[in-house]
Formats: structure tokens, sequence, C-alpha cells
């Protein structure tokens, strides 16, 4: 009687629980790719899309890591998910991959931290950690979606790639005629020496597109929209034809700069 | 341990020292004695106890070192670049030579006492050996495959199931279990049986006349950089190299700081006899030729090491007999022993 009772309850002020670490619950974040105002298509030849130096641009691929991801309450209790389950690769071209799911505490979450990369702490880890996402034979070679540069051991983060009519035939834009971009970011602040640190970490507030009401009985999804324009239009807006390759140089940091723009807090689904 | 423990230990250690007397050469192939620290060595810095060697790990690794399988066409393996009795390094050539016969841009490092380095690769870039055998095999000009494709084709076959479950206990065949049977195998070619190894541990050895004073020589001109015992700090330097055709900057090209530009990793010096020809891009093929470029050659291109400019001069002096001298001593640190140990030939 006592147990219908406070079900009963519950389902009508629909009470906080309390905050216990051991007390997990299922949450999904959802990175929702879109480019401005438009959904996310790869090689929409036939309507590209354009960026605000107007230049025509179709993306023939995506693929990110998002890392760490940690949950606040109102009250400031905190949870980081274990590092173990705390990896995963989204991918443009498998709308499935695009949650991350995770299991915290039940409570209510006002705020969402996460990364967007590999911390240089799993970066340097030895080779029996790195398992799935991680794994560096996941994803074979990069033509076919490899997230992993041997030659300077570390992960590609943000792998983005598409084709512009702007790009050049030089030896400056794309030699091989294809006009396309390629836009590998990467960089965990190094092993031994400081390197360039591309490594973001994203905090979002929650609160007013809705917290996330995080219980064993359902399935608590904070959306979000990853908005690729800002790639080129973000805080140092740059043209596809002035820099239509960029992997390893210090450039990088200018477009992890604006990527880090990206994430937006639409709606949680509770 | 206990006292008693060691006991048995040791009698069990002398015991195998006395059989060895007798037959060194059988006894070295039925006795896996593990990975063994030379006397006059420093404490390794591979972590070993997240991969210990096991007689079956290390015959694993030996047969990915030399599996064709490993290349995108099944003709290259990692003993096609780096060949035993050129102490691991790809005689004759001074890039490498891979895959399609498409030529890199590097000449091939010796694998020798490789539990003792912080970093590989001429230019860095990778600080864990077991991460390093993904660049040969995805690299284009090397073996051009992908490390998915080869786990694939390597599990079909029932000699690595067997081989797998004998070195790991199952026959899973997982990108950490590839990649710690190949370091085994790498971290067992240890050439520490030179003449100067014998005269540092005093096992009878001496120096002539000529080497002694090559050493000498050695030490006050070279060993700041080539240090003892491994002739390498395994630090990255410029020695002063005139730029290359290809404009390989080194270090620089994976930390992209300025102070790195044209810094390479000190080489070893042992079996120098074997690994011509010599640096980064295999320019010199002879010992005189670069004992030349330190004595008139050296280059004052940007991070040139401050030790090869002293007093206004750039290079080291080196007259005549210094040359021959010293390469009286470098002699002494060829270590056949190494190059015909049948237990890292392809069997
Ligand atoms: C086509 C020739 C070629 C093949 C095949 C090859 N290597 Fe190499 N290896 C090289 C070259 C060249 C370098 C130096 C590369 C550099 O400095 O950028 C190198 C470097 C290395 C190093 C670093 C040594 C040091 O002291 O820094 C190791 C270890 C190594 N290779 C192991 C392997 C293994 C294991 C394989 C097989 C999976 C392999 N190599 C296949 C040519 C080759
Ligand atoms: C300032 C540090 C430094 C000093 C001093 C120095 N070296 Fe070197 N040495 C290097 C570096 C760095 C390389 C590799 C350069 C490259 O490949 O770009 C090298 C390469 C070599 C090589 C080629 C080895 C191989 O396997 O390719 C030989 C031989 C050599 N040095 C001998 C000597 C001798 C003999 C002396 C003393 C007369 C000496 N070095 C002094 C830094 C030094």
């Amino acid at each position: 009687m006592l147990c219908i009772g406070l079900v009963g309850c519950s389902k009508k002020d629909n009470p906080v629980p309390e905050f216990q670490e051991t007390n997990l619950a299922p949450l999904s974040i959802e990175f929702d790719n879109i480019v401005g105002a438009r959904t996310f298509t790869l090689n929409n030849t036939g309507s590209p899309y354009k960026n605000a130096a107007g230049e025509e641009f179709t993306i023939s691929f995506l693929q990110y890591f998002i890392s760490n991801i940690k949950v606040e309450t109102a009250a400031g209790k905190s949870y980081t998910v274990n590092p173990d389950s705390s990896y995963f690769l989204i991918k443009g071209a498998d709308k499935d991959s695009r949650f991350a799911k995770v299991r915290v505490p039940e409570g209510d979450y006002a705020k969402l931290t996460f990364t967007l990369g590999v911390d240089s702490l799993r970066s340097t880890m030895p080779i029996d950690k790195r398992t799935g996402v991680l794994d560096p034979a996941a994803g074979a070679d990069h033509e076919n979606g490899g997230m992993y540069w041997g030659w300077n051991s570390g992960y590609i983060f943000f792998k983005y790639e598409g084709n512009s009519k702007v790009i050049s035939d030089d030896a400056n834009g794309d030699p091989t005629g294809k006009k396309q971009f390629k836009y590998h970011i990467g960089f965990f602040g190094g092993y031994s020496v400081p390197t360039i640190n591309n490594i973001k970490v994203i905090t979002m507030d929650l609160n007013a597109a809705g917290i996330a009401k995080v219980r064993k009985d359902r399935q608590s999804n904070v959306h979000l929209f990853v908005d690729l324009m800002k790639v080129f239009n973000g805080k140092t807006p740059f043209s596809i034809a002035a820099h239509p390759n960029v992997m390893f140089n210090d450039f990088s940091s200018t477009v992890a700069g604006n990527y880090v723009e990206m994430f937006k807090h639409d709606h949680t689904e509770n | 341990m206990t006292k008693k423990h060691w006991m048995v230990l040791l009698v069990f250690g002398l015991f195998v020292l006395a059989c060895k007397k007798d037959h060194p050469i059988k006894e070295e192939i039925e006795k896996f004695l593990g990975f063994q620290k030379p006397s006059n060595f420093p404490e390794p810095v591979y972590n070993f106890a997240n991969n210990p060697l096991t007689k079956e790990g290390f015959e694993l690794g030996r047969a990915l070192f030399y599996e064709p399988r490993l290349s995108r066409n099944n003709t290259i393996s990692c003993g096609s670049c780096h060949i035993q009795s050129s102490a691991f390094t790809q005689h004759g050539h001074d890039v490498s030579h891979g895959i399609d016969d498409r030529l890199g841009t590097r000449n091939s490092p010796a694998i020798m006492n490789l539990a003792w380095s912080k970093a590989f690769m001429w230019g860095g870039g990778v600080y864990d050996l077991d991460l390093q055998p993904i660049t040969p095999i995805t690299t284009h000009e090397e073996m051009d495959e992908n490390l998915e494709n080869v786990l694939k084709k390597i599990s079909v076959l029932p000699k690595y199931r067997a081989l797998f479950k004998q070195a790991f206990g199952t026959e899973e065949l997982s990108t950490a279990r590839f990649m710690k049977a190949l370091s085994q195998f790498m971290l067992m070619c240890v050439s520490s049986h030179s003449k100067y190894d014998q005269v540092m541990r005093k096992e009878g050895a001496v120096f002539t006349a000529e080497e002694q004073e090559g050493y000498v020589l050695f030490q006050e001109k070279c060993a700041s950089c080539h240090s003892e015992p491994l002739f390498t700090d395994g630090s990255f330097r410029n020695n002063g190299l005139g730029v290359s055709a290809v404009n390989d900057q080194g270090l620089y090209a994976v930390t992209l700081i300025e102070t790195d530009r044209y810094k390479f990793k000190v080489p070893s010096l042992r079996n120098l006899k074997y690994t011509a020809p010599y640096t980064h891009d295999g320019r010199f093929l002879t010992l005189d030729g670069m004992l030349e470029h330190y004595n008139s050659e050296v280059k004052d291109t940007p991070n040139l090491d401050p030790l090869l400019r002293k007093n206004g001069r750039l290079g080291i002096e080196l007259s005549g007999t210094d040359k021959q001298k010293l390469a009286a001593f470098l002699g002494t640190l060829n270590d056949e022993a190494f190059i015909n140990d049948k237990r890292f030939s392809e069997q």
C-alpha cells in the first residue's frame, strides 16, 4: 500500500531523486548536424550550401569525436561519466551514430559539459586502452574514415571534407582537380613537448531550452544542433578558397576556434 | 620473495649459465631467457609491466615482422626494409624502398635497442613502440595497407590463430595484441655484444692503442650527443646537414615549433659497418664522408646545435689521423653476434 502511495506521489509532484553516484539511469545527447538554416545532407550537389564568403560548397564526409561527458545539477552536484565509456564518434554518414548514450545518476541536470576531441590523457594511453572507436584500426584507412594519425601519434578530432568550385587546381588547392576541401583537425598538446592544443571543452547551460530530467524509467535526450556552417562563419570567418586544406598547421587552431561555436541546445526530450 | 626463492633462482641461473658455456648456440635457441638488460646498459624505458615478454609472444612477433600480408599486395614485410644482416636497416638504399617500388623520403633506421628509446622515427611523432607499426603499415610509400584489413587477413590463417592463442591465451586478434607481439620481437633485438661492450664489461677484450685513442677523441668530440652506452642521448638535434631537396624539417613537422626546425633524432652509432648509408636521408655512403661532414661541411641552418659552432668555427675539427682513430673506435661498436643471431631471423 505504502509503495503504491509513493509512486502515486512521485507521478504528481515529480520530485527530484536524491543524487546518488550509484543510482544510474540513461541519458542521451543527440548531435543533430545542420548547416546554417538547412538540414545536413551529404553531396547535395543540386543545391549546395553557401558560406558567409559567398562560396558554394557540398559536404562529402563528416566525423568527430565527442568525449568526457559531465553533467551538473542546478545545486552544483556534478557527475563525470566513467572515461572507459565516454568516447563517441559521430558520423555524418551514419544517422544512428548521432547519439552519445551514457549513464548518470538520476537527477535534474542544468549543465552539460563535453569535449570535442580526445583528451591528452587518453591520447597517450597504452594500446590496450584504445578500444572501440579509439582503436587505431577502426574505420580502416583515412579514405574510409580512419581517425588516427600514425606518423604523429594522435587522433583526428574533427574530419570535415567536401567540394567547392572555388578551389584552385594547383598545389594551393587540390592538384587532383577534384576541388576538394579537407579539414582534419587534431593535436592534443604533445606527448613530451607542448604543441598546439585543439582540444575543446564545451559547456552548455540547459536552463533556457530545457533541463534534463534523468530517471530510470525514461530516456532523457538532450537535443543539440551542430551547425557545420560555423566552421567557416565562426568567430574568425575564413574562405574555402584561401584555406582549402587544413590538417597539420597553425591554422588548425583557427578552425578549432570556429567549430567550438557549432553547438546549440535546441531542446530536451524528457 | 623470500630468501629461499632467491637462492633457487640463483642456483637455476648458474645452472643455465653453465649450460650456456657448453653449447652456446643451441642453448640460446632452446632457452628463452626473456629480455635481459646488459649489465653496462641503463634501465630500459619501455613499460614491460604492460607487455610481459614471453617466448610465444616473441615468436608471434617475429612471424608478424616477416609477414608480407602486412602490406596491401602481400609483397612487403617489415623485414623487407629492416634487414637483419644490415642491423635491421635497408642496406644500399638511401631512402626506403617500399610497395610497388615506391620510394620514401627517409632512410630505414636500425631496429636495435629500442627498449631504451623514448621517441621513434627520425623526426619523432611516435612515442610508444606499441603504436609505431601503424605508421609503416598505413603509409602510402611503405606498405599502403590499413590495419583493419591486416587483422582480417591474418585472422583467417590457422597458423596465426594458433600463435595468438599460444601467446595470449585465446585466439582473439585485437589491435593491442598485434602491436604488443611486434613490440616483443623488436624489444628482444638487443645489440650488446660488440667489442666495446666486452671491454666495458671487462670480459677479457682490450682496445688496441688506436681504438683507445679513438675512444678518447670520441668522448671529447662526439659523446655529448652520441652518448654511451647506447651512443645516442635520444634527443633531437640539428647536426648541420644542408637542407635536403624535399626540405625535410624533422621534428618541426610534428610539433610546428620554430626551434624544432631541422632537428633529427641522434642515431646510435652501433653497427655502422652494416648500416650505411647514413643520416635521415641516407646521403652519406661512407663513414669517412660522415666524418668529413663534421670536419668541414657543417652548414649554418636554423637551430644548428651550439656544440657545432665553437669559437666562431662551424663543425668539429678532425685531422686525418683523428678520423682514422675515430673510425677504429667506431669499428669496435660492430656486433657480429647481433646480425647473425638466429633468433631474430625469418624462420
Ligand atoms: C618501405 C620500408 C619500410 C617498411 C616496410 C617498414 N619500415 Fe620501419 N621504418 C622505415 C623508415 C624509412 C623509417 C624511418 C621513418 C621516419 O623516420 O619517418 C622506419 C622506422 C621504424 C621504426 C623506428 C625506429 C627508430 O629508432 O626510431 C621502427 C620501430 C620500425 N620502423 C618498425 C617497423 C615495423 C614493425 C614494420 C612492419 C610493420 C616496419 N617498420 C616496416 C622503413 C620501413
Ligand atoms: C650536436 C650533436 C652531435 C654531435 C656533437 C655529433 N653528432 Fe653525429 N649525429 C647527430 C645527429 C642529430 C645525427 C642525425 C642527423 C640526421 O640524420 O639528420 C647524427 C648522425 C651521425 C652519423 C650517422 C649515423 C646513421 O646511422 O645514420 C654518424 C656516423 C655520426 N653522427 C657520427 C658522429 C661522430 C663520429 C661525431 C664526433 C666527431 C658526431 N657524430 C658528433 C648529432 C651529433
